[in-house]
């Protein structure tokens, strides 16, 4: 039964108050006094070695208060990746310096070589027009074949742009091989995973101050998680210690996992406060977005999949091209590795699982993890290839992956790609998917599509992913250079309300009202006395941020923690004023009473006496309730779902309609079924949008093809069908305290093999003999397969 | 964006005087033009705005029956106003763009910059409309000359558009599909003398009329008139989102369904 308050309660989202009516504070709505405006000379070429920059005539235009070159630059650190990957042969990746602007080479359009502050915009975009670079012209390496077979390099001192060759398992690698080898039937799919552009609504932007005074540095910024960003300016970038740097996320207008990482512009800003000693104020245009926001995805992949006649699943091999751009951002290395490689096995029992990527340096804009990062990717891989063994095989495309399901008497399940999953119920989801999506009724659909000219198909999916990232200690086994837990401080005030402060971010989660959500009802209080506390690294303890759908898994978890400090402390504090042993003392609804009587104080009156400690036990008990939790998951979490919908493609155009989507998905407890399922509508929409027509295009010169809304196709309302969404029967997490295992990627994980899988289907429906699209099948391209087949 | 100065007249003799200053620029509804100066593309030095003229604003008919339409009058305004006289044109407004656009965008401002892609070129065209300015009278035919290229004159202006209102027509559009605006449009238009066929979003040399299938319409205005023929992917454009030979399919595609929906 749906609650109407509290845990598992729809309760409508508080912060939307503000976001609908105009009176959010994004980091691009906070004027300082003296303010001034910073702009970026950026590169027009791929691949240039910067002969000369000529900055005299833009330092003595007006309004100009100091121009920045990478020289400025040279002594400072490079933004480092976050994980440290080793190749097949046991060596370190390779890892050339990110600079704050780009000195002697630019690696990419967009790259900034050169910035100007100046006291209007107005004046900081003609200045940067006066700046004269010279830039030697070189060929672009945009291709990652050709990037791996070539003797030119984007970065020369590493002699290669090849950043990693990985394998995983290594010591599965021949197992796999020979077992493909003996199989009888082995289906070959080579595919890509289109490049994406994240394109949230709200540009990048940051703010940088500097208090003389105090010899301390702010930083107001677009970022999913503030710790992270001040660590990796602290202990890398710029030496500034942590104690003299804050920085703020306030609210942020969608991330996508583009904001986790720290940028150059960042730190310049900063650097330009001190110089100047006023505000130093940058915000993207979209074009700038386009540019320089890390990309998602971008795998080239050729996958086996060997099975015995009747479908039984003997092993999946994959070898994939992984772009990571012109430089490393902060998870580049992590996304096409463990959040990619480990999930190989998929849903399945599959015994036998080798995965080899090889990263690949390109004269394009980073890319790092987007929405689902790298579990799209396997997904896709394996959910295609299996689509099109099942066609081979002629068996149903439900029978075959039902028959490979891990069962519910198998958890916890280790998979041959090395995870261990800790529950699920893969039939029960696949169940659920059959009782609506109406299978015996396609036939007639399809009929009735038939006589308006249409071909309609039927699409399937099972997908597991890992999230609530992450276990620190098998992370950091697995190269990760930090810990991937997760803070919460619970505070309550006197007058009984409370301000939670934590490690994670929303920025278009929902946590402001989920979290309270939580609190209010283990304290039996109302959740509008409680405010969470986010985005400031001066009010909140140190956590990892938001992103891998982990702010509830594990921050969640800390804040659940950090209240069961609170009840154990108030517990005490009621003892006493009701002259009780504590452990008499029982606490429900908000009261505490005394075991077997009618006394009790309620929490506002124990909140009260613990902050005017008049006759208060100060030798057992200290004055004050403010509890911190740390938390650190025991494993990853582990949603998964079966996905279905139905296409019609118009075999005159090529144009694909989504008729229906359904998502049956299993993510553990639901704290919010609203929010949960505004989240899948999301990710849904961004796993269509990748699917059908979004697709990030390089020409051979490495010039952005698809560098506005002119040409990168977002998708729109009346692209996206309505969607049924059933989250109901999830099984819970075993191992964090609310049972959850994390909704926010899911969408964008399932939905691309799905429609990919119907247009195939429809496809054949008509004859045509096409076996695979590369994503985003737009009309050219499903109209261009049809003329081929 | 660079500095400029604006200027509103409200006559069209005033507007034209205002235009003949060194850096003028004329300002429609300014759905190209502010994006292109947002960009730093331009740099005009004085922006003259059409939109506060009166004379320049609404939809009528004449004596003789055509369709008078102010050259700044908006595409929302065209969608609404011309619908009882000559659907096939409504309906092609009413889809031109998102409501922001048709709420500002203006049918001056699409002729004057004659996008490859706009939709308006291929009404005009495909009518045989006649385009008015400040100076002249300028037949369809003789006003596009290729991609943003027209019959106009510098400092010229378009004052109106008189479009002769076909017995049947429509717009059919299949749409790029990030910018929305045609990959491949066809406007049919069938009167009594004739079809005429004119085709936008498809060619390399901007709006086209396919006399071909003018011809095979006229004699039987139905789609299977059109089964025999094909459309030539030579000077079609190439780009991400159609290759010649895509477009030249759907101008067929098109101009079938345009036919088969003409009211």
């Amino acid at each position: 039964m749906p609650k109407d308050t509290g845990i598992g309660a729809s309760d409508k989202r508080r912060e939307d108050i503000r976001f609908l009516t105009g009176a959010g504070h994004y980091t691009d709505d906070i004027k300082h006094y003296g303010a001034t405006t910073a702009i970026f000379c950026r590169s027009t070429v791929a691949n240039g070695i910067i002969k000369s920059i000529d900055t005299s005539a833009a330092e003595n235009m007006p309004g100009v208060l100091a121009v920045f070159t990478g020289a400025d630059f040279a002594d400072v650190g490079g933004n480092p990746a976050g994980w440290l990957i080793n190749s097949r042969d046991g060596t370190p990746m390779k890892e050339p310096k990110r600079p704050v602007l780009a000195h002697g080479k630019v690696r990419h359009v967009g790259d900034a070589y050169a910035a100007v502050i100046a006291e209007t915009e107005l004046q900081a975009r003609n200045a940067a027009e006066a700046i004269v670079a010279e830039i030697e012209e070189l060929p672009a390496i945009v291709d990652m074949a050709a990037a791996l077979a070539g003797d030119a390099f984007v970065h020369d001192e590493i002699g290669t742009n090849q950043c990693f060759d990985w394998g995983w398992i290594e010591d599965n690698r021949a197992a796999t091989d020979a077992a493909i080898k003996a199989a009888p039937h082995v289906t070959t799919l080579e595919l890509v995973n289109n490049r994406l552009v994240p394109n949230a609504m709200e540009p990048r932007c940051s703010i940088g101050n500097y208090d003389a005074g105090n010899d301390s540095y702010v930083l107001q910024t677009t970022s999913q998680n503030p710790h992270l960003t001040r660590l990796l300016i602290s202990a890398f970038v710029m030496g500034i210690p942590e104690n003299k740097l804050t920085v703020i996320a306030p609210d942020v207008g969608g991330g996508f996992g583009s904001k986790i990482y720290h940028y150059g512009e960042e730190a310049l800003v900063l650097a330009a406060a001190r110089k100047i000693g006023r505000p130093v104020k940058w915000t993207a245009d979209r074009t700038e977005a386009f540019l320089t926001d890390a990309h998602g995805r971008d795998h080239v992949t050729k996958i086996e999949l060997a099975c015995e006649k009747d479908g039984t699943f003997i092993a999946f091999r994959t070898e994939t091209m992984a772009n990571v751009g012109a430089y490393l951002s902060n998870f580049s290395t992590a996304t096409p590795t463990f959040l990619h490689g480990t999930l190989m096995a998929g849903n399945y029992t599959v015994p036998n699982v080798y995965v080899n990527v090889k990263a690949v340096f390109t004269n394009t804009a980073p890319v790092d993890a987007y929405r689902g990062a790298g579990r799209p990717e396997a997904t896709y891989s394996i959910e295609r290839v299996i689509d099109k063994a099942a066609r081979e095989l002629g068996i149903d495309p439900i029978a075959i992956r039902r028959k490979n399901f891990v069962k519910p008497d198998q958890y916890p399940f280790t998979s041959a790609a090395g995870l261990e999953y800790d529950s699920g119920n893969y039939d029960a989801l696949m169940d659920t998917l059959e009782k609506h999506i109406d299978r015996d009724g396609f036939a007639a659909r399809r009929k009735a599509s038939a006589a308006r000219g249409m071909l309609r198909g039927l699409g399937l999916n099972a997908y597991i992913e890992a999230c609530g990232i992450a276990p620190s200690n098998l992370v950091g086994v697995l190269g990760s250079r930090v810990g991937l837990y997760d803070a919460a401080t619970v505070r309550v005030n006197a007058t009984g309300n409370l301000s939670v402060m934590v490690g994670a971010h929303s920025h278009g989660q929902g946590h402001e009202t989920v979290f309270p959500q939580i609190v209010g009802e283990m304290l039996g209080i109302d959740p509008a006395s409680i405010d969470i506390v986010h985005g400031d690294t001066s009010k909140i303890p140190f956590g990892m941020g938001t992103y891998g759908s982990r702010s509830l898994a594990v921050c969640g978890s800390a804040m659940v923690r950090a209240t069961e400090k609170i009840i154990a402390k108030a517990k005490k504090i009621a003892a006493h004023m009701l002259e009780a042993s504590a452990d008499d003392v029982d606490f429900k609804d908000g009261q505490f009473t005394v075991k077997g009587t009618d006394k009790s104080v309620s929490f506002g009156e124990v909140a009260l006496k613990a902050y005017i400690p008049h006759n208060f036990p100060l030798e057992d008990i200290e004055p004050g309730l403010e509890e911190t939790a740390f938390y650190d998951p025991a494993n990853f979490t582990y949603p998964s779902g079966a996905y279905a919908c139905e296409v019609e493609v118009d075999p005159d155009t090529g144009k694909v309609r989504v008729d229906r989507f359904v998502a049956v998905d299993d993510f553990g407890n639901i704290m919010n079924p609203m929010i949960v399922t505004g989240q899948v509508h999301g990710g849904l929409g961004q796993g269509i949008g990748q699917a059908l027509l979004e697709g990030a295009r390089y020409d051979d010169d490495g010039q952005l093809l698809s560098a506005s809304y002119m040409d990168y196709t977002m998708p729109r309302a009346d692209d996206l069908p309505f969607y049924t969404v059933d989250h109901a029967n999830g099984t819970p997490c075993t191992h964090n305290p609310l049972g959850v295992k994390g909704c926010g990627e899911a969408g964008a994980i399932g939905s691309p093999p799905t429609i990919v899988n119907a247009v195939i289907d429809a496809l054949q429906s008509a004859g045509k003999n096409v076996t695979h699209i590369d994503m985003p099948l737009t009309p050219l391209r499903v109209w261009d397969a049809m003329q081929n087949a | 964006m660079y500095a400029f100065e604006i200027e509103r007249p409200g006559t069209i003799a005033d507007a034209v005087k205002a235009l003949q200053s060194d850096g003028a620029q004329a300002l429609g509804g300014g759905q190209t033009l502010i994006p292109t100066l947002k960009a730093r593309l331009a740099a005009p030095d004085v922006l003259v705005s059409l939109s506060a003229i009166g004379e320049m604003q609404g939809v009528c008919l004449s004596d003789d029956g055509a369709l008078c339409i102010g050259a700044a009058t908006t595409h929302a305004t065209v969608a609404r106003d011309a619908a009882a006289h000559f659907a096939g044109l409504a309906h092609l407004a009413s889809h031109i763009g998102d409501p922001a656009v048709r709420n500002r965008g203006t049918i001056g401002g699409s002729l004057a910059n004659n996008d490859p892609a706009a939709c308006y070129p291929a009404a005009v065209l495909g009518t045989g409309a006649t385009i008015i300015t400040n100076a002249r009278q300028i037949a369809a035919d003789d006003y596009f000359q290729g991609m943003f290229t027209t019959a106009l004159d510098e400092g010229e202006v378009i004052t109106e558009v008189r479009f002769p209102i076909p017995q049947k027509s429509h717009y059919m559009k299949f749409v790029q599909p990030a910018s929305r605006f045609a990959l491949v449009g066809v406007f049919v238009a069938k009167y009594a003398d004739g079809v005429r066929v004119a085709v936008t979003g498809a060619s390399e040399e901007g709006v086209f009329r396919w006399h071909e299938a003018e011809a095979a319409l006229s004699a039987d205005f139905s789609p299977k008139a059109l089964d025999a023929l094909s459309v030539d992917a030579d000077g079609m454009i190439g780009d991400l989102h159609g290759t010649p030979d895509y477009r030249a399919h759907l101008v067929k595609v098109m101009t079938g369904r345009a036919v088969t929906a003409a009211t």
